[in-house]
């Protein structure tokens, strides 16, 4: 065992019962490891750290870290960690979520979160299903793929996740595949140190429910699959817009410098500071003016 | 002393600022709206921090997170919004993080008549989040008691780890009445409290005081997990049914073995009274002018206003149901805490008079029924 998977042993909550929820080859594990190898080479302290997740399988991965952890309800775990974010600015909050738990059920808080640059870093395992619930069609599933509740082929377009981000005000937007696990660290890690709303699509699969449906094989092949479907940035911008639209772009879409909500509402607190005229209601004591 | 006039909405806000509130998150929406202006401009004079969400869903949510960052946090909004706001008091009530929740009441059902009162959220507020879980409900009856139940509110929620909501009528959160600016030093303000165990001995679900959990803020040092699924002491999911029965269990205990603390009310003449009126809200208002009229027309009739409407005063009510011969229950709404007077002193007993149209229940309406006529 190398250093960094020696390391990641004591991320895990030792006291939490195992085994995990999770089918075996299933690619949640793999971006808990990317997490946890992007949080380990930043030397975060893990007091310093917040998980904050929704509902599903992928909403289950804080449960097992050894972090602030917060299992919240369907859809609604940026709404959570934007109020966690504002009382204690100094923690890094990170939103775990699953493409339904992100953009169909939590769409709304998706797009806000983005517009208002929240510093959050989201981080959404797209599996293209609803995995926890048995394989029902999601906001990301491809047109003519079958689900539990598409049984006939799925007739609508599916979101680009990434680029919603980046249309609602998002300051830093990556994606790659659980298969180019290497990459996954290392936008994890730059999109924690984004000061802002950042998102990661991390690309994986569910063979138990969506390959199944729709014969792909096992994991491994599901992961084949994901190996050869992608491409770099770079090679992508050679591609016509036809070609690329079958393919998966893996790559930093963008970052850019822009305050974040914080740091603006510090701003506010200053100037209703200055507006204190001496003569406010509950001066002193419990609730007073400082 | 300072006296002013102020709005109901207004003493919410100041009721929550005196308690300590750092934190509030909303969604416009009428009658409610000047509670969420008015911290909107005080709150960052405290140091504190105010957002509009997107919905009322994220706003609780907010909330529910701040609280775990430490901040006391309140939402104010009405019927429709209060509807949205259920799966995370069922979420708070769970996981027992402190939140205040405020509905100023619209008429209903759906988008109704946003500027009518109505008393239309009372089992709402006891029941509209799915399974059984404990809460506790206050009502304030003036502008200077929305002040005070605010207060109360944050300190039931903070003591007793609890969402609280606060079930105000849109009359109260309109009108303007004196006030007398209570000294600081004067309000009782409870702060949750923390733990001192070492880290590694922590346990968020384990080691409780009186049933209620220390509470630790995320940051603190203690790392610790919350979910909304049934969990262990150590807050993780569990379906052992050795983890599930006592976490079910200490909800329900925490609430009821602390009655004597969280139960509010007033009770008037009600000692040999044969006739007792029991109301709350702007409806108590009404029926106390209506006692008044009759006790002048010397009729014995008793009052009794509740400030806690859940967990409702049982003991209390019964205690009445013994001598008094008749209750009467006026309230704006076709019958809800009616249904409790009913279980608790006999169908027998009770008299209801209800409306629901977004008018007042005026005295002489309340005096004809205790006139039996
Ligand atoms: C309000 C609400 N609606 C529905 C559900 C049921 N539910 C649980 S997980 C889930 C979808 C999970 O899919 P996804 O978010 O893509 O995550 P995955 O399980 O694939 O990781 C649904 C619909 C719920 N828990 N809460
Ligand atoms: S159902 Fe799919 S997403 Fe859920 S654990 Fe199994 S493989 Fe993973």
């Amino acid at each position: 065992m190398n250093n960094i998977e020696q390391n990641a042993y004591s991320y895990l909550r030792t006291t939490k019962k195992f085994p995990n929820i999770w089918c075996s080859g299933c690619s949640i594990g793999i971006v808990m490891g990317a997490l946890i190898r992007a949080i380990d080479r930043m030397g975060l302290d893990k007091n310093e750290v917040a998980l904050v997740s929704g509902i599903g399988c992928t909403g289950r991965m804080p449960v097992y870290l050894d972090f602030n952890t917060m299992h919240t309800t369907h859809g609604r775990a940026l709404a959570f960690a934007t109020g966690l974010k504002l009382a204690k600015p100094e923690l890094k909050v990170i939103v775990i979520m699953g493409d339904g738990d992100a953009l169909a059920i939590g769409g709304n808080h998706f797009i806000h979160a983005a517009r208002r640059n929240i510093d959050l870093t989201a981080i959404v395992l797209n599996n293209e299903i609803y995995g926890m619930t048995g394989g029902q069609y999601s906001p990301t599933t491809p047109l003519e793929m079958r689900a539990t509740t598409a049984p006939y082929g799925h007739i609508e377009p599916p979101f680009p996740i990434c680029e919603l981000a980046i249309a609602a005000g998002a300051t830093y937007v990556a994606r790659s595949t659980v298969y180019h696990a290497v990459e996954l660290d290392k936008y994890i890690e730059q999109a924690i140190r984004k000061v802002g709303f950042s998102l990661v699509e991390a690309v994986g699969y569910c063979h138990t429910t969506f390959g199944r449906l729709n014969k792909m094989g096992s994991a491994v092949e599901m992961m084949r699959h994901l190996k050869n479907v992608s491409i770099s940035l770079s090679a992508a911008e050679k591609l016509t817009p036809e070609e690329r639209s079958s393919k998966i772009v893996r790559g930093v879409l963008r970052d850019i410098e822009k305050p974040d909500y914080s740091t603006l509402y510090e701003q506010v607190i200053e100037r209703a500071k200055a507006s204190v005229t001496g003569k406010e209601f509950l001066r002193a004591g419990p609730g007073g003016l400082e | 002393m300072t006296v002013t006039l102020m709005q109901g909405n207004e003493a919410v806000g100041w009721g929550a600022l005196a308690a300590g509130c750092r934190f509030y998150a909303g969604y416009p929406i009428t009658p409610s709206s000047e509670v969420a202006e008015m911290l909107s401009r005080e709150l960052p004079k405290y140091g504190g921090k105010f957002i509009q969400m997107e919905d009322e869903i994220s706003s609780l949510a907010a909330c529910i997170g701040a609280s775990v960052g430490g901040l006391k946090s309140m939402t104010a909004t009405s019927g429709p919004g209060f509807s949205l706001m259920q799966e995370h008091i069922g979420y708070a009530a769970m996981t027992e993080v402190p939140c205040v929740v405020v509905s100023v009441q619209r008429l209903g059902p759906s988008t109704g008549q946003p500027t009518s009162p109505s008393q239309g959220d009372i089992m709402q507020s006891r029941w509209g989040t799915h399974g059984d879980h404990p809460i506790i409900v206050l009502y304030p009856n003036s502008v200077p008691k929305a002040f005070d139940l605010t207060v109360t509110a944050f300190n039931f929620s903070e003591k007793y780890r609890t969402p609280v909501i606060l079930l105000m009528d849109e009359v109260i959160a309109h009108m303007r009445e004196r006030f007398e600016v209570p000294a600081p030093e004067s309000l009782a303000v409870v702060d949750r409290i923390s733990t001192n165990v070492p880290p590694e001995w922590y346990k968020p679900y384990g080691d409780t005081i009186g049933d209620i959990p220390p509470m630790p803020s995320f940051g603190s040092g203690y790392r610790y997990n919350i979910t909304g699924l049934l969990h262990d002491p150590m807050g993780y999911p569990t379906q052992r049914l050795d983890e599930i029965n006592p976490l079910v269990e200490r909800l329900q205990r925490k609430i009821n073995n602390h009655l004597d603390d969280i139960l509010l009310y007033d009770e008037e003449y009600t000692e040999d009274a044969n006739t007792v009126v029991i109301s709350y809200g702007i409806t108590a208002r009404s029926a106390r002018h209506a006692v008044k009229l009759a006790r002048n027309r010397r009729h014995n009739i008793g009052l009794m206003t509740l400030f806690t409407i859940w967990p409702f005063p049982e003991e209390a009510v019964m205690r009445i149901g013994r001598t008094a011969k008749r209750v009467i229950v006026p309230e704006m709404n076709l019958g809800q805490l009616a249904l409790e007077v009913e279980r608790v002193v006999g169908r027998h007993k009770v008299v209801r008079i209800n409306r629901a149209d977004g008018e007042m229940i005026a005295p002489q309406t309340i005096l004809q029924a205790i006139e039996g006529r």
